[in-house]
């Protein structure tokens, strides 16, 4: 039991960060019909800055400063890159942002370093959140922070004491999820601007025929949702590593995440997020294999067959390729995604 | 035109007096250091970006001060130069590097982390000295242990100067062997064949020497790619292991263990290379009395390792951890020496069944598969006292020497058919 709800809690986690990333981008996506390659990029930056900043002067400002260097260096980017490129139509715009991730990337190297550097949580977030008791005697029990040791120990040799900590940099990492989360919601639905937004969405040249300047309400979201990208890498970045490979790792998922949830969709993004998270999280777990699978229908498989590596694959093992597999799935069986509207 | 006359002759007379000179000089030399003056080049083929990239610069300016240090003084006088190249821990980046190292004239080639990478090489030093008489390279092994290298796949160009996992797993295990609350192990590696084979071994060499252990689960993972090992302590501490057996390096050890104290497990860990850069800053505190490091030398030698230890640590701020690069500098020397001269093949035959002393007592390459034979320390993760004085990465922590195993204890057959060229 405690095994379940620390694994469903560390792919909650994992699934939020990634949410954090792919709000931007599909916000971004659905406003400008461009999947923004460099969105991946930005999280580095934003980890790498956040490690500048929290430095210098702490993880707390660092946490606050780097989403809004992030920010603005994705706006920047949209008024003086994207929207010249605008009017090629969107493989250009494409092909921008591609180079775009190449180019941060070499200056993250040139300016940090080609290895990881040590970017620690702040002395409030390095011990766990909170702990998971599970006695044989007294069951399930949750002790805020970290357990005492007595409590951890069985006096008696027959009782069965595990205690899980659950770390509290990814109990910060799902709150801050979280309330992104609702401030976005609030914010597009409860707002003016986000009214302006949503109906840049799907109408521009009527939103801008009554007076707004939808130009600019693209640049805001894009550095918005850059923004969103840089705050996830100060957290992704403290809790995981901060190195130079973390965006080419963390970008492909994304876009399972974006497609698998549908293009343009924000509450098809959270899905998608929180269930690839799981998905990856709990695979580890489980070590079936096709030749188990053989075995166990009651096939008694020849000794060819029990050498094959493919057939002794376990699904731990293939966890890794587990989004990608459900990404082709996706597009096979749903191309507009779990909770998409568009059917092109 | 006189005056240039005489000018000529007094230029030439310099000439033959320096000539004089320079002949008379090296033949002195020639009796102590028959190949004073030759400059030997070594391509250095190993990571120094991406995840390991850590582990690849410690290593080079560990080459680099180990060169120095040979340069001063080996045997057959030569000077020993570093071609450094970066693999990022890719066979094809290696083979890239392989072939400029070759065009830059390097006949002698280091490598050592990932026997992946290493497997490549070897294939392809293999083709290379058949295709090219008389222009060979020897490949110097100083880290991949891959137990196929000396084995199935072994070549008389190739000399490893670490130690084989079946030989550390051979000392491993006879050190759980006298271990009675060892009862269950979790296998956790990489999945590429050192992590594949420590997994191979462990089972083999567990169910022989304790048949009564359990292996309550085994698990693979991808090289140098995971950032988040919570799901794997997870599931480790669910299937009730009281000890893991990893054969991981880098960062996937340092995460590993960072993961593991975060969540609490409290097992014992039987590794490898716990003492690679980045993963004694995460074992800290945490890791005290239950890490153990199976390997050819250790933190406190004392003598001469302790002390370059101390000189690297002061030079670089980095702590000195791969000595196998000692035995190939010892080596290469005494071989250079014996030959009198530099040419691989000359160098190759002399090193065969080469006994010498190294950093670590009496070793001697097996003339059978080139695997040096070597002893091997356990030790443990603990406090620095005043027995164990040298801390790693500033943590106060070191490693604490346990039980020390000749070369004998360690030695595992081969099944090598060399191929020798005739």
């Amino acid at each position: 039991m405690e095994f379940f709800t620390i694994s469903m809690l560390n792919g909650l986690s994992y699934g939020l960060l990634l949410f954090m990333l792919s709000s931007g981008l599909t916000l971004i996506f659905s406003m400008m019909g461009v999947l923004n390659f460099a969105h991946a990029s930005f999280y580095m930056v934003g980890a790498y800055v956040g490690y500048t900043v929290a430095s210098i002067a702490g993880f707390w400002p660092g946490l606050v400063i780097a989403p809004l260097v992030v920010g603005a260096l994705g706006a920047l980017f949209e008024r003086y890159f994207l929207r010249r490129v605008h009017k090629f139509g969107h493989v250009p715009e494409l092909l921008i942002t591609f180079g775009l991730a190449f180019v941060i990337l070499e200056l993250v190297q040139l300016i940090w370093g080609r290895t990881a550097v040590e970017f620690k949580p702040p002395e409030l977030l390095r011990g766990p959140a909170f702990t998971l008791v599970n006695s044989s005697l007294d069951g399930l029990q949750v002790v805020a922070g970290a357990a005492p040791a007595a409590l951890c120990q069985a006096a008696d040799a027959a009782v069965r004491i595990v205690c899980s900590p659950f770390p509290a940099t990814r109990g910060f990492m799902m709150l801050v999820a979280l309330l992104m989360l609702l401030a976005l919601w609030l914010m597009l639905t409860r707002t003016r601007i986000g009214l302006v937004i949503q109906s840049a969405l799907t109408h521009p040249e009527m939103v801008e025929s009554l007076g707004h300047n939808v130009p600019r309400v693209f640049m805001m979201v894009f550095g918005a949702g850059a923004a969103l990208a840089g705050l996830a890498g100060v957290i992704g970045g403290s809790t995981f590593v901060t190195e130079p490979a973390m965006a080419a790792a963390l970008g492909p998922v994304l876009f399972v995440v974006v497609v698998v949830g549908g293009m343009g969709s924000l509450a098809g993004a959270f899905l998608a997020s929180l269930l690839i998270g799981v998905i990856q999280t709990f695979a580890i777990a489980v070590d079936y294999s096709l030749l188990g699978l053989i075995q166990s229908i009651g096939i008694k498989p020849g000794a060819s067959m029990a050498g094959n590596s493919l057939m002794k694959l376990t699904v731990s093992q293939v966890a890794p390729i587990l989004p990608y597999l459900f990404l082709v799935l996706i597009l096979i069986f749903r191309p507009k995604g779990l909770l998409g509207t568009r059917e092109d | 035109m006189s005056f240039k006359l005489i000018h000529r002759a007094k230029g030439l007379l310099s000439l033959a007096v320096g000539v004089a000179l320079v002949v008379s000089a090296s033949v002195a030399h020639a009796q102590a250091k028959p190949l004073a003056g030759q400059t030997v080049k070594l391509a250095w083929i190993d990571p120094l970006t991406g995840l390991m990239g850590p582990v690849g610069n410690n290593q080079l300016n560990t080459v680099r001060f180990m060169a120095e240090k040979y340069n001063a003084s080996n045997p057959a006088g030569v000077k020993f130069e570093i071609v450094p190249f970066d693999n990022k821990l890719s066979p094809t980046e290696s083979l890239n590097a392989l072939k400029s190292a070759i065009d830059q004239g390097v006949h002698y080639i280091m490598q050592g982390n990932g026997s992946s990478v290493a497997l490549a090489l070897v294939d392809a030093i293999n083709k290379h000295n058949e295709r090219n008489p008389g222009k060979e390279v020897l490949y110097m092994n100083t880290a991949a242990v891959d137990p196929d290298l000396t084995n199935s796949k072994c070549s008389y160009w190739h000399f490893r100067f670490d130690a084989d996992t079946s030989m550390k797993m051979e000392a491993m295990t006879a050190f759980i062997k006298d271990m009675p609350d060892v009862k269950n192990v979790y296998l956790l590696n990489q999945n590429y064949s050192h992590g594949v084979q420590v997994a191979k071994y462990a089972k083999e060499m567990l169910a022989q020497k304790r048949p009564d252990i359990k292996i309550v689960g085994e698990d693979l993972h991808p090289l140098a790619q995971v950032r988040d090992f919570a799901p794997y302590i997870a599931k480790i501490k669910a299937s009730g292991a009281d000890t893991v057996i990893t054969g991981n390096w880098g960062t996937d050890l340092s995460l590993l263990v960072k993961a593991a104290n975060e969540a609490g497990y409290n097992g014992k860990f039987f590794t490898y290379y716990a003492t690679v850069t980045g993963t004694p800053s995460a074992l800290g505190s945490a890791g005290a009395g239950r890490v153990y490091v199976i390997g050819y030398a250790h933190a406190n030698m004392g003598g001469q390792p302790t002390q370059w230890m101390k000189e690297f640590n002061q030079k670089t701020d980095d702590d000195m951890y791969t000595f196998a690069y000692q035995s190939m500098f010892e080596m290469l020397g005494i071989a250079m020496a014996k030959t009198k001269s530099t040419d691989p093949v000359k160098v190759a035959a002399a090193m065969e069944g080469l006994k010498f002393k190294s950093y670590n007592g009496d070793v001697e390459m097996r003339k059978s598969d080139h695997q040096l034979q070597q002893p091997l320390y356990m030790t443990v993760w603990q406090k620095t006292d005043a027995k164990f004085p040298y801390q790693l990465e500033k943590t106060g922590m070191t490693q604490a020497l346990v039980k020390e195993y000749p070369s004998y204890v360690s030695s595992t057959p081969t099944s090598c058919q060399m191929k020798r060229p005739s």
